[in-house]
């Protein structure tokens, strides 16, 4: 009986959910990796700024990364996607406008990622940079080479060298974070599971379902990362 | 401070040939400390000169103003035909000398450094074809075989396509030196080359740096090697205290050290070597 529910429930057919599930694993995938990207150059701009962006934006900087670490990641979610979508009804109000205007819930689960990930993301890149010996960019200076160069040749690939263990860390952190974006009504992997939990009162078989959906992506995700880390590790000494 | 050359006993040769490198009037501090106090040399084309000093007498921060890796806050450097002046703005801050120009004059200058520098995320290969490729903009094919040949010179043919954190400290200082050559510079400079060397590895280091000398490469070196600076320099120059305090042949600064200070650095040297 459970187990001949349990493949209607989750088949592709018509009263299956496995289509709608594959697309909301599909949605968070996309969702993560945009807030990551996002948050990759809001954390490359954060870690610049502490970095060599003078008093001010270095404090500007290392108040946001204290900020977004500190402050629950769900709150975050709430006060961009509630606050944002205030401000957003009061402005169409001044406008003549009627109702709640709610911001679209995809590009607000992006930037909330964006702004949580970014603030983590800028202290991987300053510890990066900072790893970096002094006198390989000594050398690119004294052959004369212009900064955008130095910059593309000789920082970057060893940033990223650097870089690589604690981003694959951070975008574990996405991932899981994109899961509390369903608190926008975002159909992601999450709020589909719960969709399906609630009117099928199988709340188990979408809960693992859902769970075994998160688990692929991070283990394909992951194969990724430690691909690209092996790569980056050539001329590296294992002792 | 050209009139200083008539100390100069060995290079009666070498005198007359066209300056690869002036420096009229160096100075250079670190916030309130002067380290350079004005230093002037010049070093004719296909010169070695050898640069002594105990630590903390400024040698390495002239070598390190030649390349502007320290800017200079006045004077003058002038390294084939290009020619860097350093004055102090009205307020008596440091000038920023034009990038162009800096990045011209570093070009012609290739430094070789204590602790090598290699790019560890290049191989050897690619270290040497970085700089001619990316920097000068000629073409890739020919900087590789051009990189091998000087691979070959300094003995790494065979080890190429290795990574510096493969290959030993002499290994890593012989690629130095290739990298160096590549940029067909007008001089070589060397920031105690073999400083951070491990006894047995120096003399690889001193041959490569050597046969570059019979070739009549121009080359400033800051070493703590007297062997080398006796035998292979054209002349010596002994920094104390941010000046230059004694300059002559070789064997005459060997021999007969006319200042009580490079008398006592020279005892201090030998009975510690």
């Amino acid at each position: 009986m459970i187990s001949s529910s349990l493949f209607e429930v989750l088949s592709f057919g018509a009263g299956g959910w496995g289509a709608a599930l594959l697309k909301a694993a599909l949605t968070t995938t996309a969702l993560s990796i945009a807030g990551f990207a996002a948050g990759a150059v809001l954390g490359g701009l954060a870690a610049f700024a502490r970095l060599s962006g003078g008093a001010l934006g270095a404090a500007l900087a290392d108040g946001y990364g204290t900020l977004f670490r500190g402050v629950p990641d769900l709150l975050t979610i709430y006060l961009l996607y509630f606050g944002g979508s205030v401000g957003l009804t009061v402005v169409s109000h001044w406008l003549g406008g009627q109702g709640f205007v709610g911001l679209p819930a995809f590009a607000t689960g992006v930037a909330a990622l964006a702004i949580i990930s970014g603030a983590y993301q800028a202290e991987v890149y300053r510890g990066a940079y900072l790893a970096i010996h002094r006198g390989e960019l000594e050398a690119a200076r004294a052959f004369g080479m212009p900064h955008p160069t130095m910059l593309r040749r000789i920082i970057a690939p060893q940033l990223l060298r650097y870089a690589l263990p604690g981003l694959g860390n951070v975008w574990q952190l996405v991932l899981k974070d994109s899961a509390l974006v369903s608190v926008t009504g975002l159909v992601e992997l999450m709020r589909q599971a719960q969709v399906g939990a609630g009117s099928t009162r199988q709340p188990f078989v979408f809960y693992c379902s859902a769970a075994a959906l998160y688990l692929i992506i991070a283990l394909l995700t992951g194969a990724l990362f430690r691909r690209a880390e092996r790569r980056s590790l050539r001329g590296v000494r294992i002792a | 401070m050209i009139g200083d050359l008539a100390l100069d006993q060995a290079g009666t040769a070498t005198r007359d040939r066209p300056a690869a490198v002036i420096v009229e009037d160096l100075h250079k501090s670190f916030g309130p400390i002067e380290v350079l106090k004005g230093v002037s040399l010049r070093a004719a084309q296909g010169e070695v000169v050898s640069i002594l000093g105990s630590s903390g007498s400024g040698k390495s921060t002239l070598l390190r103003c030649l390349n502007l890796l320290e800017t200079p806050g006045r004077g003058a450097i002038t390294i084939g035909d290009e020619t860097l002046r350093f004055a102090p703005d009205r307020k008596g801050r440091l000038q920023r000398p034009d990038r162009k120009q800096v990045e011209r004059l570093r070009r012609s200058a290739a430094m070789v450094f204590q602790s090598f520098n290699l790019w560890s995320h290049m191989t050897i290969l690619e270290n040497v074809i970085e700089a001619p490729v990316h920097v000068l903009k000629r073409p890739r094919l020919e900087c590789v075989a051009e990189a091998e040949a000087l691979l070959a010179k300094v003995g790494l043919a065979e080890r190429r396509h290795y990574y510096p954190a493969h290959l030993s400290g002499g290994q890593q200082q012989r690629a130095a030196i290739a990298r160096a050559l590549a940029m067909h510079p007008k001089v070589l400079l060397f920031d105690e080359p073999t400083s951070a060397l491990d006894p047995e590895l120096v003399g690889e280091v001193l041959r490569v740096m050597r046969s570059l000398a019979d070739e009549g490469r121009t080359m400033l070196v800051v070493t703590h090697e007297m062997a080398f600076a006796r035998d292979v320099s054209s002349r010596v120059l002994f920094v104390h205290d941010g000046r230059v305090e004694e300059e002559g042949a070789p064997a005459a600064i060997f021999a007969n050290p006319k200042s009580e200070r490079l008398r006592q650095f020279l005892s201090r040297t030998r009975t510690a070597g």
